[in-house]
């Protein structure tokens, strides 16, 4: 039930905060100098990292818990064990994904 | 799991066939977002800055302006189905449920809109470095 809800909780997220900051971005970077550096300037605080911390882990998430739904649609995986083990699993996984990104982005930015 | 509608049995038509097509939509812009959003994170890491002329510079090039613009409207549509389930789902009163479904589809139209723009713009003018 907690990946079901996570599959929301993360859509409603990336929907709203992540599109949002997407188009802002966007916008921004179509309005001038000064308008991206004042995204920028959000973007670059501890308050637009941990946003886009955030929304980085909500994407792996939903990318992973969405895959779960193909995989249910198909018919398969609803065996107790099977079901229970991979909703288990996804959530530690999409931390690992989350992780393995921000390192990397640390590792070419030093 | 039922035949269709009440109407609709008797009819001998089934379902409407609506929900059908919002599922299949959401599948295909699930796929589209899972290939798009992946090659934004990754081509995003890979830039060598985020400054402004880089970003419009990068975001100018044909390669680049038309898969953003694809994974605007895969986004967009995307998330006003996901939400439009999410209201159905919660919101009761017809009302309500009305103007909150307006909202959203004013939402993921204008939020679209606004970013095909800025892309469209960055495009056709250049970017800054060009």
């Amino acid at each position: 039930m907690a990946i079901s809800i996570l599959h929301r909780i993360t859509g409603d997220g990336l929907a709203i905060v992540g599109a949002m900051a997407l188009v802002w971005w966007l916008v921004a970077a179509a309005s001038g100098p000064e308008a991206y550096a004042y995204f920028m300037s959000w973007a670059g605080s501890p308050l637009g990292y941990v946003v886009m911390i955030g929304l980085t882990w909500a994407f792996f998430e939903h990318l992973l818990s969405g895959l779960r739904h193909f995989v249910l649609d198909m018919g398969a995986g609803y065996e107790l064990n099977t079901n229970k083990a991979w909703s288990l699993f996804l959530p530690v996984l999409a931390i690992v994904m989350t992780a393995a990104l921000w390192f990397w982005i640390m590792a070419e930015k030093l | 799991m039922g035949n269709g509608t009440s109407i609709g049995r008797v009819r001998g038509l089934g379902s409407a066939k609506s929900g059908p097509h919002h599922w299949i939509l959401q599948r295909f812009t699930a796929v589209g977002n899972l290939l798009l959003v992946l090659w934004l994170l990754f081509s995003i890491v890979q830039m060598p800055g985020l400054d402004y002329a880089s970003v419009t510079g990068w975001l100018a090039q044909p390669v680049v302006a038309v898969p953003m613009m694809l994974m605007l409207v895969s986004i967009f549509w995307h998330l006003k189905l996901g939400l439009q389930v999410l209201i159905e789902d919660y919101v009761h009163d017809d009302g309500l449920k009305f103007f909150v479904l307006m909202l959203l589809n004013f939402y993921a139209v204008g939020g679209a809109a606004f970013g095909l723009f800025a892309i469209a713009k960055i495009a056709f003018t250049g970017g800054a470095a060009a």
